[in-house]
């Protein structure tokens, strides 16, 4: 039987993801955000490091770091999100498995995250004044 | 109809490993991936940094004497390592992205960048945190 669907028709959604240029754009555009952003962090941890909680502390509770934070660790656990799926879908091929992988790699981003940016949001907000 | 055709293997799917000459572009490859998911642990070691923060002077005091032990800090060494690669090596694939630096001699030539930079980024990171008293 003839079939009149174009070559471009036929081929979308047969790769691994079953979609296409939304994955990979959000991917890059996640990293190129993230290149000035752990610059950041890594000057941070540099700098909390030699220093105690209450240290930490007033550094969170200022707000440019807290947005920073906010914002790195929302656009990190994106970005961490889109690659290891990505490395699942390269290497896992059995369904069930994939598909457990795929929501456990959803579930761990997400909680990861939330806890992340709430812990920061609660420090920013009550400081360690609340203490 | 040959017995050929009866008998013809399937053909392979993608590039098979053992009949490729190990190469440093390959080696690149496999290290952004490896990296990559390193640093997937790494964000949930900063996510429970957040938390412990969250929770306080003593859990706090805790996780943090946690990552200045022995094992946190060859962890944090073992991290700084992989972002510092992930980092070079993304712009790489960055700057391939808008179709530069993609034939072979620049290719080469900015995998062995992005190696050196690596190395020399994560033990200059280690200098200063020995020197402001970090670690």
């Amino acid at each position: 039987m003839t079939s009149y669907r174009t070559p471009l028709s036929r081929a979308r959604g047969l790769g691994a993801a079953k979609h296409g240029a939304g994955h990979w754009i959000s991917e890059r555009v996640t990293a190129i955000a993230l290149v000035p952003l752990t610059v950041w962090v890594a000057y941070a941890v540099l700098r909390l490091a030699s220093g105690d909680y209450m240290t930490a502390a007033h550094w969170v509770a200022d707000p440019l770091n807290a947005t920073l934070l906010v914002l790195t660790f929302a656009i990190a656990f994106l970005h961490m999100h889109a690659g290891m799926r990505v490395v699942v879908e390269d290497y896992i091929h059995k369904t069930l498995s994939k598909s457990v992988l795929l929501l456990l790699n959803l579930f761990v981003c997400g909680l990861a995250g939330a806890l992340a940016i709430v812990s920061i949001l609660k420090v920013a907000f009550t400081g360690a004044g609340a203490l | 109809m040959t017995d050929a055709s009866k008998t013809r293997r399937e053909p392979p799917l993608s590039p098979f490993l053992s009949v490729w000459r190990w190469h440093i572009t390959m080696l690149t490859s496999i290290v952004h991936r490896v990296t990559g998911v390193g640093l997937y642990g790494g964000a949930l070691i900063a996510a429970g940094w957040a938390v412990s923060l969250a929770m306080g002077p003593e859990a706090y005091a805790t996780y943090k004497s946690l990552l200045g032990s022995p094992v946190g800090l060859v962890v944090m060494f073992g991290l700084t390592l992989s972002w510092t690669y992930h980092l070079a090596n993304g712009v790489r694939h960055l700057i391939w992205d808008t179709g530069h630096g993609f034939d072979l001699k620049s290719a080469n030539a900015s995998a062995v960048f992005v190696l050196a930079f690596a190395l020399a980024a994560t033990i200059s990171l280690f200098g200063i945190a020995a020197m402001t008293g970090a670690i």
